[in-house]
């Protein structure tokens, strides 16, 4: 032990951090400049404006009927979103993991495609398919199925946006999992369906809970995949988003502030609490 | 074991019919939810024919709007590149107060909406924003220009290089970077030589998620930029414009080109993301 210690100092790395002090405190300032600049200092200024008024001020712009109407609206359809990604995602996971099909690469490629195509494409795609321009859209609205203009599209848009949030870390823990486990379980007389509900899916809750967590706080900020299939009719299908783009091109910046404040803390709580729940699911690291 | 056999065929028939109802419903959801869009948009954007195709592209607007979106994505990508490697590497090699909350912040922009992205830069750079005396009072025009677009593509674009290339620097070690340093490798040498080299899959893996993103941000765009038609108006602002302005064949037509163009970075990115795992394993 006693040698160890002055080795240790002399390692390039230890040199490294007494002499070149310049260089590495250059470096954190760069680091430091770069995400404080563009990023911390920008959101404190619309944090700042959104609470710089009072508290009355805040209370008044969040209580107007529009601003109520969006964000109860933009709330329920990201629960939706997180819902349905969480039953939707943790099966296409255990499909792709666990069973061999024709159309599994298929599956597993296009379920990516969400991260490379522009939200507003995807809004696009869908009035493209469901508008009333098209066979399939002309169809449904004659049997009074409204889809664009009208929530579902909206729910559509989210999910599509959202599809790989919870099937790719639910995938990762399933291709980790230790089948030993299972195998026990069925060897002792469990059917599959107590076997899933009671070895395989506490395994995957965490993964399970963090991806619809970060479905729902992708679902409040939305706007390009939402703005052009929700037709944005206050009540109906103006989110909250919207609302905020809606009021900054009225040079209404305080009230914008203050919403934009609302969601950004409520997106904001939930990443953390996310984070913890993965750090807490990958044993401390 | 007394288990007789009609009971195991039994067994593997109910497992088989639940694999088949499971796949099913995956390949149905999936299909519904993006293939037939992608279907429904290759219908509609290729059927009016190739009068609009030729008239769409060959429309100074559009093209206008191309340009601008390639430069503000290669100003995005380049800046985000340097200093998102830069940071990576801070974070990861680096111990210092304060170190956790950077690292916090590089999150952020995750939680933010678009919106508020666009929001935020205004109120800074506007009338009674902290930045007003900087540039607005010297007349430097930020809002409704080319430095306020490139601003908020990159607050959106942020995380992808860094949290791509710092897992992977955290995993390789300081070994090979120390063995450099001791035979004798400048600092500059060995970052390049050595650190650079072996994060240069994660490093375009995330290149390639910051140009996609670049490429298709529109919510943040459209309130610094105003969308001014030739001036600030990019392909998705185009895109945007044109459906409100009954000009829904072009439009459908450059957004099919942003997707096409997607999908070919998306290629890259499984290829990117399959060859930086390869030469960590081996």
């Amino acid at each position: 032990m006693a040698t160890a210690a002055p080795k240790l100092r002399s390692s390039p790395l230890a040199r490294r951090g007494r002499g070149a002090g310049f260089g590495r405190w250059g470096l954190r300032g760069i680091a430091a400049l770069y995400l404080g600049g563009m990023i911390a200092i920008p959101l404190a200024g619309v944090v700042a404006r959104g609470l710089g008024l009072g508290m009355t001020a805040v209370a008044d712009t969040m209580t107007a009927p529009a601003a109520v109407d969006a964000i109860v609206l933009t709330l329920w359809l990201a629960g939706a979103t997180a819902v349905t990604n969480a039953l939707f995602g943790t099966l296409l996971a255990w499909v792709i993991v666990r069973y061999e099909f024709p159309g599994r690469r298929f599956l597993s490629i296009v379920a990516d495609l969400p991260l490379a195509i522009p939200t507003l494409v995807t809004g696009v795609m869908l009035t493209a398919l469901y508008g009333p321009a098209s066979p399939v859209g002309g169809w449904l609205q004659g049997h009074g199925v409204d889809v664009i203009f009208a929530p579902p599209g909206t729910l559509l848009a989210l999910l599509f946006v959202t599809l790989p949030f919870v099937m790719r870390p639910v995938q990762l823990v399933l291709l980790e999992l230790d089948k030993a486990e299972e195998e026990a379980s069925y060897a002792l007389g469990a059917g599959a369906g107590v076997t899933f509900r009671r070895v395989v899916l506490p395994a995957l809750r965490p993964a399970i809970t963090a991806g619809a967590l970060l479905s729902f706080a992708r679902a409040l900020g939305e706007f390009g995949a939402v703005v052009i299939v929700a037709g944005n009719i206050q009540g109906r299908t103006l989110t909250a988003p919207v609302y905020i783009f809606q009021l900054t091109s009225q040079f209404r910046y305080q009230e914008a502030a203050v919403v934009a404040t609302f969601l950004f803390l409520l997106s904001f709580t939930i990443v953390v609490i996310t984070d913890r729940l993965l750090t807490k699911g990958a044993g401390g690291v | 074991m007394s288990v007789p056999q009609g009971a195991i065929l039994e067994n593997a028939r109910r497992q088989s019919i639940v694999k088949g109802a499971l796949v099913g419903v995956a390949l149905t959801y999936v299909v519904f939810l993006l293939v037939a869009p992608l279907g429904g948009i290759l219908y509609t954007a290729l059927r009016p024919g190739v009068s609009v195709f030729r008239s769409t592209f060959s429309d100074p607007r559009v093209q206008h709007a191309y340009y601008l979106t390639a430069m503000v994505a290669a100003i995005t990508v380049v800046v985000t590149a340097v200093f998102g490697v830069i940071t990576a590497w801070v974070l990861t090699r680096d111990r210092f107060p304060g170190r956790a909350l950077l690292n916090g912040i590089v999150d952020l922009p995750f939680a933010v909406s678009p919106v508020t992205v666009g929001l935020m830069t205004v109120l800074l750079f506007a009338q009674g924003g902290w930045l007003e005396p900087v540039f607005l009072s010297r007349g430097i025009q930020i809002v409704f220009a080319l430095p306020s677009m490139v601003l908020v593509t990159i607050f959106i674009s942020i995380p992808f290089v860094i949290r791509s290339v710092a897992p992977v620097l955290n995993e390789l070690g300081t070994d090979e970077e120390e063995a450099a340093q001791t035979l004798g490798a400048s600092p500059l040498r060995t970052f390049f030589k050595v650190t650079l080299k072996n994060v240069r899959w994660a490093l375009a893996y995330g290149v390639g998620l910051s140009t996609a993103r670049a490429l298709g941000e529109v919510g943040a765009v459209l309130i610094v930029s105003g969308s001014i038609e030739n001036r600030t108006e990019t392909a998705t602002l185009y895109i945007l414009s044109a459906i409100e302005e009954r000009l829904e064949a072009s439009g459908y037509l450059v957004a099919l080109s942003l997707a096409a163009v997607s999908v070919v970075i998306l290629v890259g990115i499984e290829i990117f993301k399959h060859r930086q795992t390869k030469e960590q394993v081996s």
